[in-house]
């Protein structure tokens, strides 16, 4: 058994920024467990730009922004496990296995969580059709165009509008595929509109929203697949099919934190972001246990990850450095109208310092409106924002002045506003 | 000469293979596509009847009862996942009542055992998640799930582990009937055989029509069905079923030898013989009458959603002998459910008619079971830990949903049936089959395959011929 004071698994950028952040808070004594033959997580096979502009300053592809974590990691004593997979946590003992060092277990005080995110692939939208090759995740063909170097497809339709589905919408053309459609099922994008502006629009590629893929055709590779219209109620609107003929569909339809480790822990888990309930300081219902990250909910950009993730590491020293310190009451942020979940999902009010960050989603597009912060039907905090959606996660921070003035339990919602002449 | 040709490898074949392999002949099996298990094999519902369903004094009551005798046994021996889960047909309503009653009573006529009518408290305890509309239920405690196509490839290896010659990708395009023996075309290959077994499934007819024995023709009725995760297990206990309506025979809610739940099929005739497409209709419709067993079925949590052809035919049997119209070609057609249950028995019982035919068949001395498979995950910390220390590839995990070891997918392609495709790995180590459906290992195991047959990554396929994953080098020629 191996004894360590802090635990991180996963050295993507979440388990990254959290080891860096609890080791410069004074704990030395730190393992960082990785299942890849290198750190970084899934930022190295991002190598487009558009990364870093809140963290750093500067656009850095993913590559580059992993690289300035890993080289604070260098400059620490921290340990980096490549190639390890962890089976296993019971009770903050860490089972794990390597070709390295075969099976081994890892005893901590303090565990921070930090897996990130799978694709939600085929299966839970259940896309009818033959099962020939050609239907990947996007970010399966994107492995296998930047880490791998393989093409995966010539002629390719997307079904979904996140992200990773836009990025690889131009990635594919500039390597010479043929992308003949972005098909959403929404009636709105679910990527970063300057997404949806430098990876389709400048490439003439068509999206349609308020589509979905209802056949695909080709029992060896696949030769083509339809879309069609949805109705409000997203089903398909007969007389609407349009074929494309293909011999890609990649799918990018959402990511769903992995925390099958955290589930075999015991650890409660929020079924609005599919993540570990934590408090203000990540913390999760298990003493001494973190989540940071995608793991934890899924975000847009990175560098929130990273400020997140920083936190969930100076909290995760404090925990050590105070052999275990009390939690104290806690108070519940409940979801108002509008707003599909937050993170933190609790607070314990004597704990805040100067104020709390609260992450959240919004339910519907808004174009202006109030995010308000409320108790016991008392409003403590509003915030105006503008263009507010679905697909881009919000942030507000109350301060504890004001947070002070709540009675109970505090509400999160999103008001739309009518604009004054 | 082949003293026996056996032609499809799916689980039928696999089973006669195996129980000829038992006696000192020569004997080989052809299978069209590129592995074996291709076929109705790997899509269907992966069901041990207990037998109540035949009707008394067929083949299939026969044979059902028997199969469900002998695949316990045999899983165990084979190393197959088996679980006696036990099965409920429920009823809703009294028309319901009276069809279990019915039920209950053929199958004390075939021969199962430990069969009993439920009431409505007994019900629930034993599936606390049924709808609140059900009265009561027929258990049968023999029932049990099996995972298809492990069954299958364990049989087969087990076959080739005694001298049972595979071939694939060797379709039977001639049959030609010389001095009482038969010459067949496969593959670009020429077998001589005494006998013909055709399990061909979905496809024997045709099959027959090579030897101009026809007599029977094959009706191929699809069945679509959802896979949900592993996380869903727990929302059945026991194979639900319904009872048949106007409409068909019911879907079923169960849990799968491996651990999830598998909800379906519905029943399509007329479709072509090479569909397993799957439609929103389909997939609507098993919904639908799922819902009247069940309403807890979480649809966010299917991981893949699935067709499989049934081999039914213009007889109301399981069609098992020797053809009428050609000497020494024997039929295994027409194998319907309860076919997977019947499968151990259909082999056992067709080395006899074999030897009925008038081959010499002897037993041989050395007969033996392959040695078991590792399964990394399944083992405790202590053997894990050694089996890291005897080779390091068991410490390399591959496969994130299942946790599944570079070391067991070497172990995949080092079968005595090799695997060249990403889905006939999936189907040995289970590597794929998890919620991430390959999203994660794909990549991963292409590769592992690619150095293995020192083959370029764009020869590598995911399933059946054709089914390409990359397309060329970025960068490089068209």
């Amino acid at each position: 058994m191996i004894n360590c004071d802090i635990a991180v698994i996963g050295a993507g950028p979440a388990g990254l920024a959290a080891a860096v952040a609890a080791y410069n808070a004074g704990v030395k004594d730190i393992i960082v467990i990785e299942r890849d033959k290198e750190a970084g997580g899934i930022l190295n096979q991002c190598i487009h730009n558009g990364f870093g502009l809140h963290r750093f300053g500067e656009e850095l592809s993913g590559p580059e922004y992993a690289g300035r974590y890993i080289d604070m990691l260098k400059e620490t004593d921290i340990k980096l496990k490549l190639k390890t997979m962890v089976l296993s946590i019971d009770n903050k003992v860490i089972s794990a296995v390597s070709e390295e060092n075969g099976f081994e277990q890892i005893k901590a005080k303090a565990i921070i969580l930090a897996m990130g995110c799978r694709e939600r692939n085929r299966g839970p939208i259940s896309v009818p059709g033959d099962r020939g090759s050609g239907v990947f995740s996007a970010g399966c063909a994107q492995r296998y165009l930047n880490i791998e170097g393989y093409l995966v497809g010539k002629r390719v339709v997307i079904l979904g509008s996140g992200d990773i589905g836009l990025i690889m919408a131009r990635r594919m053309t500039l390597e010479g595929a043929k992308v003949l459609a972005v098909a959403e099922i929404m009636p709105f994008t679910n990527g970063l509109s300057r997404n949806v502006a430098q990876c389709l629009d400048d490439f003439g590629i068509p999206l349609y929203l308020s589509h979905t893929v209802t056949d695909v055709i080709g029992d060896g590779r696949i030769e083509g697949i339809v879309i069609s219209q949805v109705d409000e109620s997203m089903k398909p609107i007969k007389g609407t099919e349009k074929r494309f003929d293909c011999d890609t569909l990649l799918l990018s339809v959402g990511l769903v934190p992995e925390n099958e480790l955290t589930r075999g822990a015991g650890i409660e888990i929020d079924p609005r972001t599919n993540g570990a309930i934590v408090g203000e300081d990540m913390q999760t219902n298990e003493a001494g246990v973190f989540a940071c990250g995608n793991v934890l909910h899924v975000h847009d950009l990175v560098d929130y990850v990273s400020a997140e993730s920083e936190r969930a590491g100076i909290s995760a020293a404090r925990f050590v450095l105070s052999g275990g310190a009390e939690r104290g009451a806690q108070t519940a942020v409940l979801n108002g109208s509008n707003v599909s979940y937050t993170v933190p999902q609790h607070f314990s009010p004597e704990k805040i310092e100067k104020g709390i960050d609260i992450f959240f989603r919004v339910r519907k597009k808004i174009r202006l409106g109030e995010i308000r912060v409320e108790s016991n039907g008392i409003k403590l905090a509003g915030f105006k924002r503008e263009f507010l959606a679905p697909g881009e996660m919000q942030k507000i921070t109350v301060p504890k002045v004001l947070l002070d003035r709540a009675e109970g339990d505090i509400t999160v919602s999103a008001v739309e506003i009518e604009e004054a002449e | 000469m082949y003293d026996v040709l056996i032609i499809g490898g799916g689980v039928c074949g696999a089973a006669v293979a195996m129980y000829l392999s038992k006696y000192d002949i020569k004997c080989a099996l052809l299978e069209k596509e590129n592995d074996i298990a291709m076929g109705t094999t790997k899509a269907n519902s992966g069901i041990v009847h207990a037998g109540y369903d035949p009707e008394p004094d067929t083949l299939m009551a026969r044979l059902n009862v028997r199969g469900s005798e002998l695949t316990e046994e045999l899983c165990k021996k084979l190393s197959v996942p088996y679980k006696k889960t036990g099965s409920l047909v429920v009823a809703f309503d009294s028309k319901d009542e009276a069809h279990i009653r019915k039920l209950y009573d053929r199958g004390m006529e075939n021969g199962v055992r430990g069969m009993e009518l439920l009431d409505k408290e007994s019900l629930f305890e034993l599936e606390p998640n049924l709808s609140e509309k059900a009265v009561g239920a027929l258990y049968a405690p023999s029932a049990a799930v099996v995972n298809p196509w492990r069954f299958c490839i364990a049989m087969c290896e087990t076959a080739a582990e005694n001298g049972v010659e595979f071939y694939l990708d060797s379709e039977v395009t001639s049959i030609e009937k010389i001095n009482g023996c038969f010459a067949v075309t496969a593959g670009g290959r020429t077998f001589d055989t005494k006998y013909i077994i055709n399990a061909a499934g979905i496809y024997a007819d045709d099959v027959a029509s090579l030897v101009g024995a026809r007599d029977f023709e094959i009706k191929a009725s699809k069945g679509q069905y959802f896979l949900l995760d592993k996380t869903q297990s727990g929302l059945v206990n026991t194979v639900v079923f319904q009872c048949p309506t106007e409409k068909g025979k019911g879907v079923l809610v169960s849990p799968t030898a491996d651990g999830n739940i598998i909800v379906g099929p519905n029943a399509e005739s007329g479709n072509e013989r090479d569909d397993v497409s799957t439609t929103r209709e389909g997939l609507d419709f098993v919904a639908a009458e799922a819902a009247k067993t069940t309403s807890k079925i979480n649809y966010r949590e299917n991981i893949r959603s699935f067709s499989g052809l049934r081999a039914n035919s213009d007889k109301s049997d399981f069609i098992i002998g020797e053809s009428d119209l050609c000497r020494h070609f024997i039929n295994v057609a027409g194998i319907k459910s309860p076919g997977l249950s019947s499968a151990a028995a259909i082999g056992e019982y067709v080395a006899e008619l074999i030897a009925d035919c008038g081959l010499i068949m002897t037993e041989k001395e050395q007969w033996n079971y392959p040695a078991p498979k590792v399964r990394f995950n399944e083992l405790s910390n202590v053997e894990k830990e050694r089996l890291c220390k005897e080779n390091p590839k068991y410490g390399n995990v591959v496969c994130r949903c299942n946790l599944i070891t570079e070391g067991e997918i070497l172990d995949a392609l080092d079968s005595k049936i090799k695997p060249r495709t990403l889905d006939g790995i999936k189907r040995r180590a289970g590597s794929g089959m998890g919620r991430c459906q390959g999203g994660f290992c794909g990549p991963r195991v292409h590769e592992i395959i690619a150095n293995y047959y020192n083959i370029p990554m764009e020869e590598v396929l995911l399933d059946k011929n054709g089914s390409y994953i990359v397309c060329g080098k970025v960068g490089g020629e068209e």
